[in-house]
């Protein structure tokens, strides 16, 4: 196709692009970097003018003041069940009602459906004073249940599965009933396992959403041993205000868990998000 | 027909319900009562331990009386109009260099999209550093001394700046995925017919991306609209700033969690998700005019 442009033409416009790609590139990343080299400074190589590029001698105590300060441990932990909670819950109720939504035939469907929608509409913020007054009469506030708790069933993990089970050919269903399955087994055994790559964009775009999600862990619980990576560098910005390698450092810590899974899965997680995009 | 189908039918019914409940009960518990509980607490007043007592539309006069809350209305559309446009025209650039033949496509695609898996507290965190007034590094590369985020003109600079740097390559792959859809034999006709680059671009690209824009636009609309911690982690509650800043999330949180009143804080939202929804329709009825359906 390209063999018919002109030779002259087509190389200055890719001369163009790339510039401006790695141009950008170097504008994503350096943040990243500056990160990185900030958290080896020494507090007072930091605060030098004008800045030093490379920190003179690696400083390695930041991490340690970070881990002091931060029971950094916990916070892993707790993010982790949190994004778990949440993912499993939002596979398993989103599935069985996706699939009921596509493939069965029930009285108040499209009544119920609407409720679905209507939910992903809305924006979060509006259940935040409810919910956590809700958390808090029973007394489960400052719990892992409590992180986990707004993400206990997902209208958009309903909405976007019913999609997946919309596009399995009715027959397959019908094929199982045949062979004498029940509703039930018909969707445990036969259908849910074909919506694997659809799982798979909705657990990648739940995870990162949770992991993201700062305002209700940051109210739900206070107790440092109970906050997610986000609140927890809240907290940590409150106690170091000024003295910036050390939160760097502590910055790092909690993106690095996130940061490796995506190097490794990342074109999972590009298009999974890609998938469920526009909500 | 119906009849003899009865017994599978009913059981089918059955299952449905078994299998929706569990969601249905939560979308009702989680979010249906809780957004009847908030509409009805924005018209009460909080008292001491928490009770609440209906006080009729007070909340709401109280807000439309408060310069902080039109400000931080103001600040919420300002930011929204600061990164939206700026945001989506970037990232439409990347994603239309991105669809070009690149070597390195997936490498540069995976680092825009890098701000993405990281929490917005962290990155915020070396934003911060970096827009620091004394010892930034953005000073010292671009030789200027800006007191960037004690200042209150260039505190919503900065914030705009890393909300447009951290949704680039959301939107960019979002873009992508409707670009790679077109296809090739369109921009092959308009090469026969000698079109330039930029022609081919306005004439096909844009029309033809139009409802994914339109898409990406929307989701991206409601998300500054809802900004919240970003702000919250550039700018501090005990920054002089913060007024000039605040979006009505954070004047949100405020008001409900660090101030206790919930009832005031009910009426912030309830304006807010108001205010969202005007925008959305605007921009449905808009798009009649520039979004293009038939393929």
């Amino acid at each position: 196709m390209n063999r018919t442009t002109r030779i002259g033409g087509k190389s200055a416009a890719t001369v163009i692009t790339y510039a401006c790609l790695i141009i950008g590139s170097v504008i994503m990343i350096f943040p990243f970097v500056w990160m990185i080299l900030t958290a080896l400074k020494s507090m007072s190589e930091s605060v030098r003018i004008p800045p030093t590029f490379f920190p003179e001698v690696p400083y390695f105590e930041n991490f340690q003041y970070a881990l002091t300060s931060l029971p950094f441990g916990k916070l892993y932990i707790n993010t982790a069940l949190m994004v778990l909670g949440r993912v499993v819950c939002a596979i398993v109720f989103s599935s069985m009602a996706g699939y009921a939504f596509a493939k069965l035939h029930f009285k108040g469907k499209n009544l119920l459906f609407a409720l679905v929608l209507i939910q992903m509409m809305m924006p979060s913020q509006i259940f935040v004073i409810p919910q956590y007054e809700m958390l808090s009469k029973v007394g489960m506030t400052e719990s892992i249940f409590a992180l986990i708790f707004p993400g206990l069933v997902s209208a958009f993990g309903t909405f976007f599965l019913r999609q997946a089970y919309m596009g399995i050919p009715d027959e397959i269903a019908e094929a199982a009933y045949l062979d004498g399955c029940n509703q039930w087994q018909a969707f445990y055994k036969v259908l849910f396992p074909l919506t694997g790559s659809a799982i798979a964009a909705l657990t990648i775009f739940t995870a990162v959403f949770a992991y993201a999600d700062l305002m209700w862990p940051l109210v739900v619980n206070t107790d440092i041993n109970l906050m997610t990576l986000s609140s927890g560098l809240a907290t940590l910005k409150g106690q170091f205000t000024t003295n910036y390698p050390v939160l760097m450092a502590g910055s790092l810590f909690a993106m690095v868990p996130m940061l490796v899974l995506y190097l490794i899965f990342q074109r999972q997680f590009i298009e999974g998000i890609a998938l469920t995009g526009g909500k | 027909m119906k009849k003899k189908k009865s017994a599978a039918a009913r059981s089918e019914q059955r299952w449905a319900w078994i299998m929706v409940a569990p969601t249905i009960i939560g979308l009702i518990i989680l979010n249906y009562i809780p957004l009847i509980q908030t509409i009805i607490l924005s018209f009460s007043k909080t008292k001491t331990f928490g009770a609440t007592q209906f006080n009729g539309i007070e909340n709401y006069i109280d807000m439309f009386q408060s310069p902080e809350f039109w400000k931080a209305t103001w600040n919420t559309v300002y930011f929204c109009i600061l990164t939206v446009p700026v945001g989506i025209i970037l990232a439409l650039l990347v994603a239309v260099l991105l669809n070009a033949k690149v070597k390195f496509k997936g490498g540069f695609r995976a680092i825009y999209f890098l701000p993405m898996v990281c929490a917005p507290a962290a990155i915020a965190m070396v934003w911060r550093w970096m827009f620091n007034g004394e010892y930034g590094i953005i000073n010292a590369i671009f030789g200027v001394d800006v007191n960037w985020l004690t200042n209150p003109v260039t505190a919503v600079l900065a914030c705009a700046i890393v909300a447009i740097w951290s949704s680039i390559g959301y939107d960019a792959v979002l873009l992508l995925s409707g670009l790679q859809s077109i296809s090739k034999s369109y921009y092959e006709a308009a090469r026969i017919d000698g079109a330039s680059r930029i022609k081919q671009f306005f004439s096909i690209t844009l029309p033809m991306v139009s409802p994914t824009l339109f898409v990406t636009l929307i989701m991206r609309m409601m998300a500054s609209l809802k900004v919240y911690d970003l702000i919250y982690m550039m700018v501090d509650q005990t920054n002089p700033v913060l007024p000039d800043v605040q979006s009505l999330m954070y004047l949100f949180y405020r008001e409900a969690f660090v101030a206790g009143n919930k009832g005031y804080a009910s009426a912030i939202v309830v304006w807010t998700i108001l205010l969202i929804g005007i925008v959305t329709i605007v921009q449905f009825i808009g798009q009649k005019k520039w979004v293009n359906y038939d393929v």
